[in-house]
């Protein structure tokens, strides 16, 4: 399902309210920032977001296009080529936050990832799992190459998962709540707290523990600012 | 004292922590090894002279041994790994082709890796928007930072050549020449060291 099918040149919606997933230019926009911002300031990886990324990517060549037909000089020409350059610098920024990620936390995100149940979501792309899955092998080759197999024989291999850090769930963020949310169960920090509970009330900010509102995230409750 | 020739490595790295990259410490590495191997021939004995006569009292300098052993490990492959985080970080500075005085610092093998990795990065940029799409994907490495304005003045740090933009025109790339130029076309060369941005 491709937004092509719902966008028209003057980028209105089309008119069939059967259809889900059915967004203006600008709507396809925001949830890209959206999930830019979320990826940016979460310390883990976040749910992949092939189908924002795919139609983003098709709205960028539709729009260079429209491009090649304005004349050159035309004032409108800047205004576009802005735009273009802007959308394109928020998806390749997003795009990196997860390759980090993803190479940051290699043998964790692929345990994540074939762990994962038949109807969950997807933590990579098809294409970032390749690239996981080679960035893994790539590594693990070389190690072994280079110095494991150097080493006595009960002491050539390394348990990459226990040898390569996990993401701190613990640090704190930002965020804005978009859907309001009541007893949020938040940990205590010292020993002589206790847990309590809070409402999180609809456009208020908090600087809270990314565990505490994780599901909340991906559920797209609240946004990471 | 066992470990000091593992602990050096990573002090080595330590020191420069801005991410530069020494040479590959080929002797070092293999001092290391030799320890362990050492460690390992003692322990074996040891081990087989507690089981055969009962020596109990070589227990402890057994269980030393195997934690130099242990350390002397994770030292190894600490210092191997952060140099690999450190190359791959040349990749996106400096872009696949690296200048010589930075790829003398790199051992063979590393050099390998830092291959098979480009070779991913670009499989993975290429596949960006679908195979269906049929489109040439998406290349990451370009566009890191936010568009503030399309044109930007340039000065040429050396000569590099001919540069063609987007419009058909060449422009000759001569040293201390300054030049108007799209910004997205300049980014890799500034990162480079070819152009400067000026700011006036």
């Amino acid at each position: 399902k491709t937004m092509s099918d719902v966008l028209s040149d003057d980028g209105s919606i089309n008119q069939d309210d059967s259809q889900e997933d059915v967004m203006t230019p600008a709507e396809l926009i925001a949830k890209l920032e959206e999930a830019w911002l979320n990826e940016k300031f979460s310390p883990e990886l976040l749910e992949s977001k092939s189908e924002v990324v795919e139609c983003v990517m098709e709205q960028l060549t539709h729009m260079e296009s429209n491009l090649q037909r304005v004349k050159k000089g035309d004032a409108k020409a800047s205004v576009h080529r802005m735009e273009i350059d802007r959308i394109r610098f928020v998806l390749s920024s997003y795009l990196r936050s997860r390759l980090q990620k993803i190479e940051k936390f290699f043998p964790h995100v692929l345990e994540k990832e074939k762990s994962r149940g038949e109807g969950d979501p997807s933590l990579l792309s098809p294409e970032e799992f390749a690239f996981a899955k080679e960035y893994y092998a790539n590594t693990e080759t070389y190690l072994k190459a280079v110095a494991l197999k150097r080493m006595p024989p009960n002491l050539q291999t390394v348990d990459l998962l226990k040898a390569v850090p996990e993401p701190c769930l613990d640090s704190f963020v930002f965020l804005r709540v978009k859907e309001r949310q009541e007893n949020i169960l938040v940990e205590p920090e010292t020993d002589d707290q206790r847990e309590y509970v809070v409402d999180l009330e609809e456009g208020s900010q908090h600087l809270i523990r990314y565990r505490t509102v994780a599901p909340l995230v991906s559920s797209g409750a609240v946004q990471l600012i | 004292m066992f470990c000091e020739k593992a602990v050096e490595l990573i002090r080595e790295l330590h020191r420069m922590s801005d991410g530069q990259l020494p040479a590959f410490n080929e002797d070092g590495l293999r001092q290391v090894l030799q320890e362990m191997e050492a460690l390992y021939e003692q322990n074996q004995s040891d081990v087989n002279e507690a089981k055969t006569d009962g020596r109990s009292d070589l227990i402890p300098s057994i269980k030393l041994r195997h934690c130099c052993l242990l350390r002397n490990q994770r030292c190894i492959t600490a210092y191997l790994y952060d140099r690999l985080l450190r190359i791959r970080a040349l990749r996106w500075e400096y872009g696949s082709v690296l200048p010589a005085n930075v790829r003398f610092q790199l051992s063979a093998e590393e050099l390998q890796w830092f291959g098979r990795y480009k070779k991913s990065l670009s499989c993975f940029m290429r596949s960006l928007g679908g195979a269906e799409a049929g489109g040439e994907g998406l290349d990451i490495t370009q566009d890191m930072k936010p568009p503030k304005s399309l044109y930007i003045q340039v000065r040429c740090l050396e000569d590099h050549g001919e540069l063609e933009i987007d419009d058909g025109t060449v422009i000759l790339l001569k040293k201390n020449s300054q030049h108007f130029l799209p910004r997205w076309k300049c980014e890799q060369l500034i990162r480079q060291g070819v152009l400067e941005h000026v700011v006036s």
